[in-house]
Order: structure tokens, then sequence, then C-alpha cells
């Protein structure tokens, strides 16, 4: 009851406090989203802007053209449609491997010594201050056919012709899962370090075997952890651009990608927004799941 | 208790295996910056010629020049506005709009980069279009479009730091009569200030490294540091990147394990001081 107290506080200033962050938000973040959505129900033409306006009022008559060739181009086209599902799957196996490598980390870092814990989080944290262009530059010199991978192995023995990797859907997904592993391993780590191990000891005490009682009692109170952690890799993972331009290859097709192309060779606009609206629509979800479970764990602080 | 520590032999080896994971590239990244050879996986004898080279690619000093003043202005700009929004979002969340306002706080943080920049630049075009202003694309827009990428950040860093502020000091000052924005920046703000430098410190790194809203958001003049690295690795490997990506690496590990142990003796002091205060009061 005390935060209703406080905004007594501020008895005449209490909507500038909050209208001034609230409307830079609306002016940056959602109306530009609102343009995307009306340039892509516009033409492609030469000129600035190098689209047409959606309105115009001509002998007092106001017309609206809406053009919706670019969403049925979309759907009557096989390659987008493909992007779509390649997208969605690429996203889906990077962010299974990220929580398959995460979830064990994460784990042994909340069950270490208190001391160790800070330092080992620091660990995990430090790439991602670290440029993530750089990070994901980094992987080239590994993964080329004469990188340090292939060198290894066929010194090893294993191999004796190097594996293709760099520029195929392989080195993507090392790509993602090296980048968005921090982004999996924190939720889970907040999950799992204040979880009472009481609950553990009482598994055990009737006479649960270590692996039953982690999957009945561990894993089900890190579930929030394994969404959000899920959620923070699998969204910006579908739009991601950088690394399937850098260690994928021609035949890699992901929206981003698409989007991009569209916007940067193709000049298209009308088109890059189209692009842009069907993946938020696709994003829609797990959006709202995320905003879901945001409040949920602000709510939790209080 | 034996039967609750984990294996440790288990521990050592996933933690192990996921370490290497994360710094063996890395580490390899900045030892071949030592290679002299052109060819940077084929080891050909130590040199450190690739860091002169750095120092006479004017191309490549100029972008990081414009980078590092973009991220300065992002950095305090996206401190003052997220402080506003993380105060906001934690003590007066009971406004009717709040869920839409938490959502345009959150929804930044995953939505793809590619989606948020054509966004602006659409609307940087459409206000050209209608006002006349912003003239073009430069370094304002790449600022906003910075801003904005940042201040989710610093928001929900601050909100759950004023969150978990005890409410008895600002209390008191209120109870002795200080105005309610005295209040703010006297009491308030200087008990935050640790998250406030933690964002500073995050929104200036996030913007020196921003490749894919700024591509969108520049203009002729206005090539960032990432800009040209991504131009060139784009290409394959190149032995000055590695040079590059080292200083870069040693730079932010020295700045973030400094500042971590700052914050950690800054903080343990604090707690004991706040201790002895309450005993005594």
């Amino acid at each position: 009851m005390k935060s209703l107290n406080f905004s007594r506080w501020f008895p005449s200033g209490r909507t500038t406090v909050i209208g001034v962050p609230f409307l830079f938000l609306f002016v940056f973040f959602l109306l530009p989203f609102l343009l995307v959505v009306g340039i892509s129900f516009s033409q492609q033409q030469l000129g600035i802007p190098p689209y047409t306006p959606l309105t115009k009022i001509e002998d007092d008559v106001f017309t609206l053209v809406l053009n919706v060739g670019h969403y049925k181009f979309m759907l009557g086209d096989d390659l987008y449609f493909a992007t779509y599902i390649s997208s969605v799957q690429m996203a889906f196996v990077s962010t299974v491997l990220c929580l398959l490598i995460g979830y064990p980390m994460a784990y042994y870092i909340a069950r270490a010594s208190e001391s160790a814990r800070d330092t080992l989080m620091m660990m995990v944290m430090l790439p991602f201050w670290t440029s993530y262009l750089i990070r994901v530059y980094a992987w080239i010199g590994i993964l080329k056919n004469d990188g340090f991978l292939n060198q290894f192995l066929m010194w090893l023995g294993v191999i004796d012709t190097p594996l293709r990797l760099y520029h195929t859907n392989w080195g993507v997904y090392i790509g993602m899962v090296f980048s968005y592993l921090p982004f999996m391993i924190m939720p889970l780590y907040a999950h799992l370090v204040k979880m009472d191990l009481r609950l553990l000891e009482a598994a055990y005490d009737l006479g649960a075997r270590p692996w039953k009682a982690f999957v009945q009692v561990t894993l089900p109170l890190s579930k929030n952890g394994i969404i959000a952690g899920s959620l923070l890799v699998f969204i910006p993972a579908v739009g991601e651009y950088v690394i399937p331009e850098l260690l994928g290859g021609s035949d890699t097709l992901m929206i981003g990608r698409v989007m991009w192309d569209e916007f940067f060779n193709n000049m298209d606009w009308p088109m890059a927004a189209t692009v842009t609206c069907a993946m938020v629509l696709l994003l829609l979800v797990p959006m709202a799941l995320f905003q879901h479970y945001q409040a949920k764990v602000m709510e939790e602080v209080k | 208790m034996s039967t609750m520590k984990p294996s440790k032999p288990l521990s050592f080896a996933v933690l192990g295996f996921g370490y290497a994971f994360l710094y063996l590239p890395i580490v390899l990244l900045v030892i071949y910056s030592f290679n002299e050879s052109k060819l940077v996986t084929v080891w050909s004898g130590f040199s450190t010629k690739w860091y002169w080279a750095l120092l006479e690619d004017d191309e490549l000093i100029n972008a990081a020049l414009l980078s590092i003043k973009i991220a300065l202005m992002t950095a305090t700009a996206a401190v003052v506005i997220g402080t506003w929004a993380g105060f906001v979002m934690a003590r007066l969340n009971r406004f009717r709009l709040f869920p839409l306002f938490a959502g345009m706080i959150n929804a930044p943080l995953v939505i793809p980069e590619v989606i948020q920049g054509i966004s602006l630049l659409l609307l940087f075009v459409a206000m050209e279009q209608a006002f006349g202003w912003p003239e073009g694309r430069g370094v304002f827009t790449i600022w906003i479009g910075h801003v904005m990428l940042c201040v989710s950040y610093v928001a929900i860093v601050v909100q759950s730091r004023v969150r978990e502020l005890n409410r008895s000091l600002e209390e008191a000052a209120m109870d002795l009569g200080a105005r309610p924005l005295k209040v703010f920046f006297v009491i308030t703000l200087p008990l935050i200030s640790q998250a406030l430098v933690s964002g500073w410190l995050l929104s200036f790194t996030l913007s020196l490294d921003d490749l894919v809203l700024t591509a969108f958001l520049s203009g002729p003049g206005s090539t960032t540091l990432p800009m040209v690295i991504f131009s060139r690795v784009r290409l394959g490997l190149n032995p000055e990147m590695n040079a590059l990506a080292t200083l870069f690496i040693i730079v932010v590990s020295v700045g973030v394990v400094a500042g971590n142990l700052y914050m950690r003796s800054v903080q343990r002091k604090r707690d004991r001081e706040m201790q002895l205060a309450f005993n005594q009061a």
C-alpha cells in the first residue's frame, strides 16, 4: 500500500513525471511501428520518400489507398514461406542448444560456493560486454576449412578431409549459441540460486534418487527461468542478421536477411515493411509471453 | 548432507566445457593478432605489425572517434531517460496505461534490431517529409536509435534497484520537510548511483557495438566503427581486425573486472554503514 502513499507526494507533478518517459517511448517505439504497418500498404516509387502516400485529398475528396499486393505476393511466394519456416526452425534449434548447454552451467554455478558464484557469473557476463561483432568474427577463424577446428581434428586424426562448417547452417547454430548463451544462463541462474535446498533434502529423505529429485523438484522450480531464458534467445534469434550473414551460407534463409536485402539492395521499402510486419506477427505470441513473465518477476521483487 | 552436494567431477567438466566454449574463440583471436602472416590461421612468427597498421588506418580511426562520441552521448541520455522511466516503473505503476508503458520498456529488450531499425528510419523519413526535420540521417538519428536501444536496460536495472530501497531514508527526509523533487535528487539518486553507473557503462558498450540499428539510421559521412569492421570481415579474415578486436577486448575486460571489484567493495562498505546506522537508531 506504500506506493499509493508515495503517489500523493506528487500532487500536481505526477502526470508530468509519468508523461515525459511515456511520450518518449511512444514517439520513438510505438509510433514508428505504426508507420511500418502503414507503409507496408503503400507502393514503391522512385523519389523521396521511395513509397507512395496512403491518403490524398483531391477536389475535396479524401481517398485512402491500401495496397495489399505485398501481402498477397508474400503469401503466394514459396521463398518467403520457406524463409519464415527456416528462421523459426533455426531460432528454435539454437534455443534448444542454448538450453542444453546453459542449464547444466547455471545449475552448477548456482550450487557452487557463495564466494565462487559471483566470479563465475561475472565470467559468463564478460563476453556479453565485449563486442558482439568481434565475437561472431572470432568464429570465422575457427570454422573455416583451414581453420583451427579442422586443423585440430585432422591433427588428432579424427577426420581426413576438413568439415564444412563455415558458410553453413552449422556455423549459424554455433554462432547463435555462443552469442546468446549468457541470456539463457542469467535467468536460469537467478531461479536456481534462490531455490530452497530444503525441498531437495526432503525429497532425498523420502528416498528419491538424485535424478528423480531433479526432475520432480529442481526442474519444475526452475520452469520460469527456462521460459524466460528461452524467450530471451528465441525472439532476437528469429530476426538475427549479423550471424547468418557472417557465418551462414548463401542458402541460409533467415527473415532478417531477406528484409535487409529488400531494403538496402532492392530499395523496396514497402516490401521490407511488409516482411517486418509479418516478422512481428510471428513474434507476437512469444513477445506477449515474455511480457507476462517480466510482469511476474517485477511482482515478485515487491 | 553429503548427498546434497552436486558431484565435483561432473561440475568441473560441465563448467570447464562451458567456459572453454565461451573463451576459446576469444583467446585464439588474441593470440593470432600477433601473427606475422597475412593468413590469419597459419602461424608464421610473432609480430606487432598489425597494431602499427591500425595507427595508419585513417578510415578506422575516424570511425572509432565517431563511435566513441555517439556512445558518450547515448550513455548519458539513456541514463537520464532510463532512470526516469525506471523510477516510474517502480514507484508510480498504478496508472491506467501502465501495461502499455511496461510493454514499451520490455519489448525493446528482445525485439530483433532489424525491426527497430526500419521502424525508426521510417519515422525519421516521415518527420522530414512533414516538418523538414531532421534533415537527412546522421549522428542525431543514430543517437536517438541507440538511446532507444539502451533505455530499456537502464530502466530495468534502475527499477529493480529502486524496489529494493529501504523507504525509511526517503520518508525521514519527507518528514523533515523536503520537497519530493529534492528528496529524489538528494536521497534517492545517490542511493541508486550504482545502478546508474552500470546502466551508463552498459549503454556505452551497447552503443559502441551496435551495427544493425546504425546501418539503418546513418547517412553519408556518419560511418561508425562497427560498420567499418563489418564491411571488412564480411570478406573473411583480416589480421588488422584481430588486432583491433584484441585492443577492444583488453579495454573492456579490464574495465568490467575493475568495475565489478570496485562495486562489490562499495556495496560491502555501504551495507556495513547502513547496518551501523540502523543499529544506533
